[in-house]
């Protein structure tokens, strides 16, 4: 009789066993290596503790057969491991010197931050005012020729100087629909890559409790979903960089041309690339320290929310279950008073008083799935920090491919000019069993190879020029997001406990009058 | 309630036991504790005894205090010794021989504690009834040991005689009652309506407990996860740690509420559902004894008949046929019947009183146990509701702090 998740859980610890003996011979090789590679043995010396702890867990787990979501234990066993890392980290090195990071000193830092205050009295929220006001169901042909309902939602923009002038002009308005805020979000991620851009409410309904529909369509989601999408336009207008940009204007104000002036810009293609690009695996020598830490961090913050919005998720349907089943006291009160004379009317009161304990749930837990909204737009938040992370590795790996790529074109100009083979290679080989080729032929190799050597030290500078750049940009807008992120969490946690105060109070206020309908018994 | 690690000093319990019963009168002078439950191995099973212990300045008790060790069957017997002496009055009902729901085993601590709590109240009931407690089983229950109890229970109505009176129960149930006094009807219909209501109350707070018991689990893991976070955050982390302290805190109070529940609210429901049990047979047993009645009654209708009628039985038939003188037979035949017939009518008489006793008695009781039942159910409720505004309040509190200091 075994359950599924015994039978998983039983195949894992053979799976892990397996897997700890390939790890240990993986640690051999890495030692036996390691004269040769140094700067990356303590990367995979990471890794692999890491794989183990997680392993000997897995195996201790199949041995004890523990029925929970094995996904979500696992990413929650690398949060644990992180932060003991990071903990031992500063308990032993004090010093360590970010690469890449230098120039930045504590003045640069602020300038950094005046700047960004300044730019945002700019910002184009400061000059407009966006709200997306309806949403509306909508029937239309879609890309294969089908009939489908979609919705729409109403945005509305007015100037500001407009009604600070006391006039009060009708707002400028144009339906848009998901798909197109998806569009303009992806332009934006191709367009900024070093910006931590702002999520888009869920595209379907996740960690829902019984109460909760999963249908796109139910009016509770449109209405969140309308409330995240106006959420996204504000802080997408209130940002910096990004409220400058046309095709976010564009959006905003040009109903039915939009679509063809942003494909015109081309980021299709430059969406698709990176999309390939962030998913790749490649090794990076030098990442700059603070970008992998970050990287690290979006991890965690990712599996933490996820946990954090499943439980709560099923606490939220428990408490529900708690509520109503109160509802039935209601009924069976009702129906005992009209058989008694003396208790009647206070078990009829009493009724009255469980009936409405058990409807004041319905509102308390609409208020906590704002709550849970806001959890969620940090969670997706993540995923755009951490693509921002991948992106500096993109950059810093070009660059290093493109610098040991320069290295080894000057090293086969000096073995060419020199006639001496440094290493073992190809043409070392063919030159001892084939003979020398002609003067006229190294020539031509020769004056070939230091084209490439210019076209090659052009580009290291370019690259080299992109990648600061890429992570000042980035490190400026990391922290906006950290400050950002803080402060609306804070105060997420602030109002979630206001909740559970407001939850206490009506709580009081029912089981006192409930005891005084059964004093009257 | 008397607690089993109290001290049982009389003066304690005294205070104690007037405490608890200050709606009775102050004449109170009898005290019952049951407690000290303890297991006893024999050869052929295993069961547990209580501790009754006994204090009381009746003249009828030899003594002013007693302690006898008694099972779960002594109980049995005593009830049922009660009911057949005193068929139309109510009796407390006893907890279950065992619950079916469940694998509750018979030994385990909570079933047993309950069973406890349940027996001493059973007991006190019992005690605070005007007539019950002038019973001599009862005396002997609570005054006899061991050995003298299961002689005196061997003495008593055979189990044939016990077998007859069954037989006419059950004979006399088939039969039906006719003329059944309005306001028994009443107490009937009422008796199923509350039965049904009562249980009812059982299932929706069995399930309330249930709910909360799973609620409890979701809440146990809900708060680890935001500490778990917060060990990732640097400004967050004090806040994160404010909400796990919260959750712990909800944990704590539910739990504790959710012992109240099944302690206080649950017993005393299922108590009444039982009790609903107990009026159903009562009412039943006083229908028996009308229809006991009312059966002889129509015999003796018959009897006069058969008296009074020109019979072309086959007695006389016979009777001719053996040379007796018709009208010698007659005579002979009139005189046994008026015989018969004068038997029945003694018979009736005291049948009649003995309905009329029943009737008194039950209308008296059905009184006082209205009276009792809703001084019960009323706290048993108000109990529960006061526990919830606690709950709230506590838990308010804290947060309230917590919001203060690290939020």
């Amino acid at each position: 009789m075994l359950s599924v998740s015994c039978l998983s859980a039983l195949l894992l610890h053979t799976v892990c066993c397996l897997y700890i003996r390939f790890i240990f011979w993986l640690e051999i090789l890495f030692i036996v290596a390691a004269p040769f590679s140094p700067s990356q043995i303590p990367l995979y010396t990471k890794c692999i503790t890491r794989l183990k702890v997680i392993l000997i867990f897995y195996i201790l787990q199949g041995r004890t057969l523990i029925l929970k979501d094995l996904k979500s234990h696992e990413s929650l066993y690398l949060v644990c491991i992180t932060q003991l890392e990071r903990r031992m980290a500063d308990a032993g090195n004090k010093e360590s010197a970010p690469i890449g990071g230098d120039e930045f000193t504590n003045t640069e830092l602020e300038n950094n931050k005046n700047n960004t205050m300044v730019e945002e009295g700019s910002t184009l929220l400061r000059r407009m005012e966006i709200s997306v006001a309806e949403a509306e169901k909508r029937t239309g042909k879609n890309t294969v020729n089908m009939q489908e309902i979609f919705t729409v939602y109403l945005i509305e923009t007015r100037p500001i100087d407009a009604i600070t002038e006391g006039h009060n002009p009708a707002p400028d308005s144009l339906w848009r629909r998901y798909s197109e805020f998806e569009i303009l979000r992806n332009y934006l991620l191709v367009t900024y890559p070093f910006i931590v851009v702002p999520p888009l409410p869920e595209k379907r309904a996740e960690f829902v409790w019984h109460k909760l529909s999963a249908d796109n369509m139910d009016p509770d989601f449109v209405e969140r979903r309308r409330v995240g999408l106006e959420n996204f336009l504000l802080r997408v207008a209130s940002h910096s960089v990004l409220s400058n940009d046309k095709i976010l204007y564009h959006f905003l104000t040009e109903e039915h041309r939009w679509k063809e002036v942003v494909h015109e810009t081309g980021f299709q293609a430059k969406a698709d690339s990176r999309i390939k690009a962030l998913s790749a695996t490649f090794r990076v020598k030098n990442p700059d320290k603070r970008f992998t830490e970050m990287k690290l961090y979006s991890d965690e913050l990712q599996s933490l929310t996820s946990q954090l919005l499943r439980v709560r998720a099923r606490v939220a349907d428990r408490l529900y279950g708690v509520y109503k089943v109160h509802g039935n006291y209601g009924r069976v009160f009702s129906e005992w008073s009209a058989l008694e004379k003396e208790m009647g009317d206070g078990l009829q009161s009493a009724g009255h008083h469980m009936d409405a304990y058990a409807a004041s749930v319905d509102d308390m837990l609409e208020e906590e799935e704002h709550y849970a909204d806001q959890l969620k737009e940090y969670l997706f938040y993540a995923e755009a920090l951490r693509a921002v992370c991948r992106k500096h590795e993109l950059t810093q790996y070009e660059l290093e491919t493109a610098s040991s790529d320069l290295i080894s074109k000057k090293q086969q100009r000096e073995e060419l000019a020199t006639g001496m083979v440094r290493t073992f290679s190809f043409k070392g080989m063919t030159n001892k069993l084939f003979g020398q080729e002609t003067p006229e032929q190294r020539e031509a190799k020769l004056s070939l190879l230091e084209e490439q050597i210019v076209q090659g030290e052009e580009t290291v500078t370019e690259k080299t020029v992109e990648c600061e750049e890429y992570v000042k940009g980035a490190w400026v807008d990391m922290q906006r997001f950290k400050e950002q992120k803080d402060r609306d969490l804070r105060e997420a946690l602030i109002g979630y406990a206001v909740m559970q105060i407001s939850m206490c109070k009506k709580g009081i206020q029912v089981w006192t009058n409930a005891k005084d309908c059964f004093h009257k018994m | 309630m008397f607690n089993a690690s109290m001290p049982t000093s009389p003066g304690s319990m005294v205070n104690q036991c007037k405490f608890e019963e200050d709606e009775e009168s102050d004449s109170k002078d009898i005290f019952i504790t049951v407690d000290n439950p303890e297991s006893h191995v024999t050869a052929i099973e295993t069961f547990i005894t209580y501790r009754v212990l006994t204090k009381t300045t009746r003249s009828e008790f030899d003594n002013s205090e007693y302690e006898v060790r008694r099972r779960y069957q002594d109980f049995l017997w005593l009830k049922g010794k009660l009911e057949d002496a005193h068929s139309t009055l109510i009796v407390h009902p006893l907890p279950e021989k065992f619950v079916v729901k469940g694998m509750v085993e018979r030994f385990n601590g909570d079933f047993i504690e309950t069973r406890r709590k349940a027996l001493h109240k059973f007991l006190n009931r019992v005690a605070d009834h005007p007539i019950l407690s002038c019973s001599e089983d009862f005396k002997v229950f609570l005054s006899a040991q061991a050995w003298e109890l299961t002689t005196y229970k061997k003495q008593g109505p055979g189990f044939l005689s016990r077998m007859g009176e069954t037989v006419r129960a059950v004979a006399n149930s088939v039969r039906g009652v006719k003329n059944r006094p309005e306001e028994f009807t009443a107490i009937q219909e009422y008796v199923e309506d509350f039965s049904n209501k009562i249980g009812s109350l059982d299932k929706v707070t069995q399930r309330i407990v249930k709910e909360q018991k799973e609620y409890l689990e979701e809440l146990k893991e809900y708060g680890p996860t935001y500490t778990l976070w917060s060990g990732s955050e640097e400004e967050l982390a004090e806040q994160l740690k404010g909400v796990a302290g919260c959750i712990e805190r909800c944990c704590k109070e539910t739990e504790e509420q959710v012992g109240h529940l099944s302690d206080t609210l649950v017993p005393v429901l299922h108590e009444y559902v039982l009790c609903a049990e107990t009026l159903k047979a009562v009412l039943r047993r006083r229908d028996n004894i009308q229809a006991e009645f009312e059966a002889k009654n129509e015999a003796l209708a018959t009897k006069k008949v058969d008296r009074d009628a020109e019979s072309s039985d086959l007695g006389f038939v016979w009777g001719s046929l053996l040379g007796k003188n018709p009208e010698e037979a007659r005579h002979q035949r009139q005189e046994r019947l008026d015989g018969e017939i004068e038997e029945l009518k003694e018979e009736i008489d005291k049948l009649e009183d003995r309905v009329e006793w029943a009737n008194n008695a039950l209308k008296g009781d059905w009184g006082r146990w209205q009276r009792s039942m809703r001084g019960d159910l009323k706290s048993a409720f108000l109990s529960t509701a006061e526990k919830n505004v606690d709950y709230y309040e506590k838990y308010f509190i804290f947060i309230h702090t917590q919001i203060t200091v690290s939020l």
